[in-house]
């Protein structure tokens, strides 16, 4: 089975939020890049434990950026994923990612393509789609299971107000979220075989932008809050009635 | 020109955000458009309210099998001449938009949270910690639009209901079973969510969050921790790592507001927030504070929910 993952490098979490040029692009400066924590933790986890279950088949990592993601895509390689390829070119929209790694995809037959539920930095959710439509495989966003059993893998997904368990047949794609699989750390041995392990680069094509982010801004500030003593808690009832007229 | 919405509709009455996207959708067309809609659907002549002059569905699509969905709208968007097609951002949307995009070669905007200024479109970025404005050259765009996003028109009027009789090939995805959990309004649908974190102390202290959210006519959550301790069930955690809301109303009891919770919820319109914690993060991004034990808090709220409810 061969299993192609999807990988973003994203700023931290509690990374500090500020433009540059005008406003145009996310300001890098001083801030710390991680592995999307959904394609790590739920895509790329589940890739490896489906490999390792079966005892054959392999695991790619793909990502879109320039020579600074190798940090990231190493981490992918010690945590255990036995070759990755970068595309070099700046990811800047969810289109132009999801065509450089579809065109390169397209005549490796890969079983199964695994996506992060959304990057944590555009929160798109919308890569591994325009992959699976460019790729012509069925498609299931938001999976929190997934098993494979021979030419088959069953699949669940939470929907409002329960649980949707469905079957599809290889190859397919599919974005991954909580419940996929848990964290794992890189140990020294997985940190000394990804320094060997296969990284190709390759040049990206000339793709044009259907859709482009012209301005970022910071949302208004939050007016003051406002504090209402412990023992008269019902007066928070009468003023979201009669003050912010939500109830 | 001419504009289409693709909305889900399964279910037993029509979705909120499916109703938003046909407002939406007739709003930017500035007159009345054409939904698109798959399943057993019922009652769809009542989009005609919403903005549908005409709302044409493919009975045979039993699941959300994304392939044929997306030919279904490019079909239907290549017979009406469409440039502009509305879906909506949630687990039907997100499969069916990029697909529709991809294909037709669109501009897309992922979850668009309004109608544009000019020719830009505004999105949420950065978990809500900032917005990014998106320009489209494509001569078709299309639009995703974030549910509780614009409010529902209701004009009246009904719309023709006709059957899509096109060929969308075989399904590729079955489903299997569907296992349903409480009943309820769903999470992302809901306008008021009562949500409650460890500050509840066990699961066995629920009662009064329950108590609440019902006299209030609003949904039940929780925190992450609180899910993972089995104490609630998993499709009520809101956050980062669950589900995303943007309510009018979000009440948090016992939740101190980390950083992966408040990028499931900051975009709630009004947020409280009760803590026994002055300290506690949450207070920052709420609208009314309460510092106070949730026990003593609760009964207080419940009575004054009580009493709301006997005047209105």
């Amino acid at each position: 089975m061969k299993i192609l993952v999807l990988l973003s490098q994203v700023p931290d979490t509690t990374a500090r939020i500020a433009f540059t040029n005008n406003d145009t692009q996310y300001d890098g400066n001083g801030v710390t890049f991680i592995m999307n924590p959904y394609d790590e933790w739920y895509a790329l986890v589940r890739a490896l434990e489906l490999k390792e279950a079966k005892g054959s088949g392999s695991v790619t990592t793909i990502t879109v950026g320039g020579a600074d993601t190798e940090a990231t895509i190493r981490k992918g390689l010690a945590i255990g994923a036995d070759d990755a390829v970068r595309i070099d070119a700046q990811p800047s929209d969810a289109m132009l990612v999801a065509e450089l790694i579809a065109s390169w995809a397209k005549d490796k037959s890969f079983d199964l393509v695994l996506a992060g539920k959304e990057t944590i930095d555009h929160n798109s959710g919308v890569v591994g789609a325009m992959v699976a439509e460019l790729l012509d495989m069925p498609y299931v966003p938001l999976a929190s299971k997934l098993d494979v059993n021979g030419d088959a893998a069953t699949i669940e997904r939470d929907v409002p107000g329960g649980v949707e368990v469905l079957e599809v047949k290889l190859p397919f794609a599919l974005s991954a979220a909580k419940g996929m699989a848990e964290q794992r750390i890189p140990n020294m041995r997985g940190i000394m075989a990804a320094r060997t392990k296969p990284l190709q680069v390759v040049a990206a094509g000339a793709i044009s932008n259907a859709a482009s982010t012209v301005k970022f801004e910071l949302p208004p500030a939050k007016g003051a809050v406002k504090m209402i003593p412990a023992d008269e808690a019902g007066k928070l009832i009468e003023l979201l009635h009669t003050e912010a007229k939500v109830i | 020109m001419s504009t289409i919405a693709f909305i889900d509709t399964r279910g037993d009455k029509l979705p909120k955000a499916a109703q938003e996207a046909v407002t939406y959708a007739s709003q930017l067309a500035g007159g009345p458009i054409t939904a698109i809609t798959f399943g057993d659907a019922k009652g769809l002549e009542a989009l005609g309210a919403n903005g549908a002059k005409k709302v044409i569905v493919a009975r045979g699509v039993k699941t959300i099998d994304s392939q044929q969905l997306t030919k279904l709208v490019c079909d239907v968007a290549a017979a009406e001449g469409a440039t502009t097609i509305v879906c909506v951002h949630d687990a039907t949307g997100k499969a069916v938009a990029p697909r529709v995009a991809a294909r037709l070669k669109a501009g897309l905007v992922a979850g668009a949270t309004g109608l544009p200024e000019g020719i830009r479109f505004r999105r949420n970025v950065f978990s809500g910690k900032a917005r990014a404005w998106v320009e489209v050259s494509s001569a078709v765009k299309v639009i995703s639009l974030s549910p509780n996003s614009i409010a529902i028109a209701n004009n009246g009027g009904s719309a023709a209901v006709e059957e899509f009789t096109g060929d969308l090939g075989a399904a590729r995805i079955t489903v299997k079973e569907l296992r349903k959990a409480g009943s309820g309004v769903p999470l992302p649908e809901a306008e008021l969510v009562v949500s409650a974190g460890r500050g509840m102390k066990g699961p066995e202290h629920w009662a009064p969050v329950e108590e609440l959210a019902q006299l209030l006519g609003a949904a039940t959550a929780c925190s992450r921790p609180v899910a993972d301790m089995h104490w609630r069930p998993h499709h009520e955690h809101v956050g980062q790592t669950g589900v995303a809301i943007r309510p009018n109303l979000y009440i948090a009891i016992g939740i101190s507001g980390a950083i992966q919770h408040l990028a499931g919820v900051n975009q709630s319109k009004v947020i409280c927030v009760i803590n026994k914690d002055p300290e506690a993060p949450f207070f920052k991004a709420a609208d009314y504070g309460i510092v106070g034990d949730a026990f003593e808090v609760l009964p207080k709220l419940i009575e004054a929910a009580k009493k709301l409810n006997a005047e209105r």
